[in-house]
C-alpha cells in the first residue's frame, strides 16, 4: 500500500447532504455546543463559590495551593498537542501516512502527559491537605478540573480508536473526515483548559 | 459484503435488513422501528406514572386518609412527576419524531441510525433503573425538582435519590444523542426542493426542541453530578450548614426546567400545525410566524427560569424582570393561538377524532396560559405558589395541551405507522370523556389553590373545606383512567381488526401520505423533489398550486427555484438505495453504560465490589463500541459507490 492510498480526494466521495457539510463534522459541533454549557456551569459554580470559600473559617486560599509554573508547563502541553494534532490531520488529507502516525501518536503523547501531570497535582495537593470536603476551593476546583481531566481522557482514547480504525482500514475514504472530527473535539478539550487556566489558576 | 453487489436502483444490503422476531427489535437501526419503541415504551412508562397519578387521588378523595403512608406517598409524586415528563411527554414526542421526521423531510433514515439505536435503549435502560429503586429500598421521596437540601444523605438516606441521579443521567444522555441525531437529519438529509422554509411545521418544532434540549440539559447534568458528589464523595454543593448553597441547585435545576417545558410542549404544537390544516382543508394561517415564533419562545424559554422561584426572595430586581420576560414569552404563544384559529376560520372541518384533539389542545392550552400568566406576576405568585393552583396550571398545559397534542398526532399517524386505521367511534368517544374528566380532575384545583391547599400534602384535615374540591378531582381521575382504557383497547383491536389504511387517508399535504401505510424499509424508492410548503396537495390539486405556493416571498421562491434547478440534473431514479444494518453493538454499549451506573451508585459505600462493577460495565462497552466501529466501516455510504 503506497503512503498516498490512504485517502481518497475528498470530492470524489463527498455525500450530498443540504448544507453541504459532513453529518458527522456538524454533530461533533452541535456536541461541542451542549458541552460548552456543561463546562459553563462547571465554571460559573466555581466563582459562585470563590468569594463564599474566602469568607469561611476553613478558607484555603487557591493562590497558596496552585502551582503556577506547573500548569503552565501542562497548559503548555496541551496547546502542543493542539498543534501537533492540526499536523496529523493535514497528514492525512495529503494522505501522508507516515507523519501522520508520527503526529497523531504525538499527540496521543501530550494528552497522556497532561494527564499525568494532573494525577501527579491532585496528588500533591492531596497531600498539602486540599480535598473535595476540605472546604468549597477543594469541591469546585476538583469538581471541575476532575471533569475536564475526564474528557481529556476520553479525547485520548478517542484518537486511539481513530488511529487503529485508520490502520485497520488504510484505504478507507472516511479516514479524513474520522480524523476531523477527533481533532474538533481535541481542540475544544483545550480551549476548555484555557478557560481554566485563565479563569482559576491565572486570576 | 460484496460491494459489487449494489448496482443502482438496488436496495442494499438486500435482505439483512430486518431480522426476524425479537432480533429483528434487539438489533434494529430502523428510525420507523425505533420510532414505535419509543412510543410502547412511553406508552408503558405512562401508564405506569397513571396509576400512581391515582394512588394519590384515591389518597386525597377524602380527608384523613389513611390509604398510602406519607412516604409512600412522598414516592409517589416524586415518581409520578418524574415519570410522567421524563419517561412519559418527552419519549412519546421523540418517538413520533424519529417515526416521522425522516418521512417528512424526504430522507430515508436518520442520520446517525445506530446512535438512535442507542437512544432508545439508553432511554430505556434509564427508565428500567429508575424503577429499580422500588425495590432497593425505595423510590426516590424528595420530588421531580429535587430540591436541596432534601435530597442530602442525612434527610434522604435511601439509594431513591442515587437511582433518580443516575435513571435520569442515562435518559440525559439518551435525550442528547437523539437531539443531535435530529439536528442533523433535518439541517442535512432533506430532500432537494425542501428549504427549511418549506419544512413541514412539526419538523421545524423538532428541531427547535433538539437545540434547547443540547442546551439546557447539560445543566442538568452538572447539577446532578454535583449533588450525587455530595452524597458520595464529601463535597458541599447544596449543603448550606458548610457554606453550599440550597438555591444554586434550584438555578440550576429550572435553568434546564423551564425550556424543558418547552421541549414538552413545542413538538405537540408542530403536531396540531399539522393536523389542523389537514383536517380545515387549508393551509396553515402564517407559516413563516408559526415557525419563527417556535425559535422565539425557544430563546426566550431560557431566560424566565427564576419565575419558579419567586418565593425565595430574589430581590425586586430579579423577580420584575423575569416576571417580565415570563409575560413577554406569552406574547409569541398567543399569537400561535390566533394561527391555529386563522386556520380553521371558514375551512371546510372535518371533525375527525385527531381534529377533535387539536381543537381540545387549542381550549385547554389557552386556559393553562392564562394561569400561567398569572403565576408569572410575582406578587400573586407569592400567594400562588406550591398550592394545588400551581398543580392545576401544570396539568392544564401538559396534559390538556402536550397529552392532547400527543393523541391529535397518534389518531393522525397511527394508520401510517401501522397500516390499520384506528376505531373513529371509539376514538371520539375517548376524546369526549377525557375532555370531561381532565376538567373534572383538574379545575378544581385552581379553587382549592386559592383556598390555600398547599401541593405536596399526604392529606388534610375536615375542617380545611377543601373536601368537595378533592373529591370531584378523584372522581375525574378515576374516568380519566376509563378514557385511557378505552384507547388501550382501540389500539389492540385496531392493530389486528381495523380497517386497512390506505397511503394517504387523510388527503394530507406532507410527503408521508405519499408512501404507502406502513412505509416500506427504505421508505421512499426514489427521493422525492419538493416545490412547496406543500408537496402532496401540489400533485394532487395542480390548479391550485399557485395558492398554495403564493405565500412564500418571491426571494424565498426565487431560492427555491434555483435549489430545484441545480439539483434537477441529477438522476434521482438511478440512485442506489442504502440503508444501514441491524447490529447489536448499540443495545450492548447501553447495558455496559448501565452497569456503570449501577456501579457509581454504590460507589460509596461497597467501594471494590462497586469499582468491580464498573470495570465490568466499562469492558462490555469497549467491546460495543469495538463491533460500533467495525460496523459502522462495513456499512459507510461511501462504500456502497
Ligand atoms: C404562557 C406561558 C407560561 C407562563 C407565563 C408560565 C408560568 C409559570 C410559572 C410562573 C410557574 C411557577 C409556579 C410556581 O411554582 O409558583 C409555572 C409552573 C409550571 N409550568 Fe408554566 N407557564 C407557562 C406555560 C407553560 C407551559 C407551556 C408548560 C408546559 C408545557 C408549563 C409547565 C409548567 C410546569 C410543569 C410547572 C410546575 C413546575 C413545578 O413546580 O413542578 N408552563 N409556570
Ligand atoms: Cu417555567
Amino acid at each position: 500500500m503506497s503512503e498516498s492510498s490512504m485517502t481518497r480526494p475528498q470530492a470524489a466521495v463527498a455525500h450530498h447532504t443540504s448544507l453541504g457539510v459532513d453529518n458527522r463534522k456538524l454533530g461533533v459541533w452541535a456536541f461541542i455546543g451542549s458541552e460548552t454549557l456543561f463546562f459553563a456551569t462547571l465554571i460559573t459554580t466555581y466563582f459562585v463559590f470563590a468569594p463564599v470559600n474566602r469568607a469561611r473559617p476553613d478558607f484555603q486560599d487557591p493562590r497558596q495551593f496552585l502551582d503556577i509554573e506547573l500548569t503552565t508547563v501542562l497548559a503548555s502541553i496541551l496547546l502542543a498537542s493542539s498543534l501537533t494534532m492540526v499536523l496529523a490531520l493535514s497528514a492525512s488529507k495529503r494522505g501522508d501516512r507516515r507523519w501522520f502516525t508520527t503526529w497523531l501518536l504525538a499527540t496521543v503523547g501530550l494528552g497522556l502527559a497532561f494527564i499525568g501531570g494532573q494525577v501527579y497535582e491532585f496528588n500533591h495537593l492531596y497531600h498539602e491537605g486540599l480535598t473535595l470536603s476540605s472546604s468549597l476551593f477543594g469541591t469546585t476546583f476538583f469538581v471541575l478540573t476532575g471533569f475536564h481531566g475526564t474528557h481529556v481522557a476520553i479525547g485520548v482514547i478517542w484518537l486511539l480508536s481513530v488511529f487503529f480504525k485508520v490502520r485497520a482500514y488504510p484505504d478507507s475514504p472516511e479516514n479524513a473526515m474520522d480524523v476531523e472530527i477527533a481533532g474538533l473535539y481535541w481542540h475544544f478539550v483545550d480551549l476548555v483548559w484555557v478557560a481554566i487556566f485563565v479563569l482559576v489558576y491565572l486570576i | 459484503m460484496a460491494i459489487a453487489e449494489r448496482t443502482a436502483g438496488t436496495v442494499s444490503p438486500p435482505s439483512v435488513s430486518v431480522r426476524p422476531g425479537w432480533a429483528g427489535w434487539l438489533s434494529t437501526t430502523d428510525h420507523k422501528r425505533i420510532g414505535i419503541m419509543y412510543l410502547v415504551s412511553a406508552f408503558v412508562f405512562f401508564l405506569i406514572g397513571g396509576i400512581e397519578a391515582l394512588l394519590m387521588r384515591i389518597q386525597l378523595g377524602v380527608p384523613d386518609n389513611t390509604f398510602l403512608t406519607p412516604d409512600v406517598y412522598n414516592q409517589m409524586f416524586t415518581m409520578h412527576g418524574t415519570t410522567m415528563i421524563f419517561l412519559g411527554l418527552m419519549p412519546l414526542n421523540v418517538g413520533l419524531g424519529n417515526y416521522m421526521v425522516p418521512l417528512m423531510i424526504g430522507a430515508r433514515d436518520m442520520a446517525f441510525p445506530r446512535l438512535n439505536a442507542l437512544s432508545i435503549w439508553l432511554f430505556i435502560f434509564g427508565g428500567l433503573m429508575l424503577y429499580v429503586s422500588f425495590f432497593v429500598g425505595g423510590a426516590p421521596n424528595v420530588g421531580w425538582f429535587a430540591y436541596a437540601p432534601l435530597t442530602q444523605k442525612q434527610f434522604a438516606p435511601t439509594a431513591g435519590v442515587d437511582y433518580w441521579i443516575i435513571g435520569i443521567g442515562l435518559t440525559g444522555v439518551a435525550s442528547i444523542a437523539g437531539a443531535l441525531n435530529f439536528i442533523v437529519t433535518i439541517l442535512n438529509m432533506r430532500a432537494p426542493g425542501m428549504t427549511l422554509n418549506r419544512m413541514p411545521l412539526f419538523v421545524w418544532m423538532q428541531l427547535i426542541v433538539a437545540f434547547i434540549l443540547i442546551f439546557a440539559f447539560p445543566v442538568l447534568t452538572v447539577g446532578t453530578i454535583q449533588l450525587l458528589f455530595d452524597r458520595h464523595f464529601g463535597t458541599r454543593f447544596f449543603l448550606p450548614n458548610l457554606g453550599g448553597d440550597a438555591v444554586l441547585w434550584q438555578h440550576l435545576f429550572w435553568f434546564f426546567g423551564h425550556p424543558e417545558v418547552y421541549i414538552l410542549i413545542l413538538p405537540t404544537m408542530g403536531i396540531i400545525s399539522e393536523v389542523l390544516p389537514t383536517f380545515s382543508r387549508k393551509p396553515i394561517f402564517g407559516y413563516a410566524f408559526v415557525a419563527y415564533s417556535g425559535v422565539a419562545i425557544g430563546f426566550l424559554g431560557f431566560l424566565v427560569w427564576a419565575h419558579h422561584m419567586f418565593a425565595v426572595g430574589l430581590g425586586p430586581l430579579a423577580n420584575a424582570f423575569f416576571g417580565a420576560a415570563s409575560f413577554l414569552i406569552a406574547v409569541p404563544t398567543g399569537v400561535k393561538i390566533f394561527n391555529w384559529l386563522a386556520t380553521m376560520w371558514q375551512g371546510s372541518l372535518h371533525l375527525t377524532t385527531s381534529m377533535l384533539y387539536a381543537i381540545g389542545f387549542i381550549s385547554m392550552f389557552v386556559i393553562g396560559g392564562i394561569s400561567g400568566i398569572t403565576l408569572a406576576s410575582p406578587p400573586i405568585n407569592v400567594q400562588q405558589t406550591d398550592s394545588y393552583y400551581v398543580v392545576a396550571h401544570m396539568h392544564y398545559v401538559l396534559f390538556g395541551g402536550a397529552i392532547q397534542g400527543i393523541f391529535a398526532g397518534i389518531f393522525y399517524w397511527f394508520p401510517k405507522m401501522t397500516g390499520r386505521m384506528l376505531n373513529e367511534r371509539l376514538g371520539k368517544w375517548q376524546f369526549w370523556l377525557m375532555l370531561v374528566s381532565f376538567n373534572l380532575t383538574f379545575f378544581p384545583m385552581h379553587l382549592s389553590g386559592n383556598e390555600g391547599m398547599p401541593r405536596r400534602i399526604y392529606t388534610y384535615e375536615s375542617e380545611m373545606g377543601w373536601n368537595l374540591w378533592n373529591l370531584l378531582s378523584t372522581i375525574g381521575s378515576l374516568l380519566l383512567a376509563v378514557a385511557f382504557l378505552l384507547f388501550l383497547w382501540n389500539v389492540l383491536t385496531s392493530i389486528r381488526r381495523g380497517s386497512i389504511a390506505p397511503a394517504d387517508p387523510w388527503d394530507g399535504a406532507t410527503l408521508e401520505w405519499s408512501v404507502s401505510s406502513p412505509p416500506p424499509v427504505y421508505n421512499f424508492a426514489v427521493t422525492p423533489r419538493v416545490r412547496s410548503r406543500r408537496p402532496l396537495w401540489d400533485e394532487k390539486y395542480p390548479h391550485l398550486h399557485e395558492v398554495n405556493g403564493s405565500h412564500e416571498t418571491p426571494a424565498a421562491r426565487l431560492r427555491g427555484l434555483l435549489y430545484d434547478g441545480a439539483e434537477g440534473e441529477m438522476p434521482m431514479a438511478m440512485e442506489p438505495i442504502h440503508l444501514p444494518s441491524p447490529t447489536y453493538a448499540p443495545l450492548i454499549v447501553s447495558v455496559g453504560i448501565m452497569i456503570l451506573g449501577f456501579g457509581i451508585i454504590y460507589l460509596g459505600d461497597f467501594g471494590v465490589i462497586a469499582a468491580s462493577a464498573m470495570l465490568v460495565g466499562l469492558l462490555i462497552m469497549a467491546t460495543g463500541i469495538l463491533s460500533w466501529v467495525r460496523i459502522s466501516h462495513v456499512d459507510s455510504p461511501y462504500q456502497a459507490h
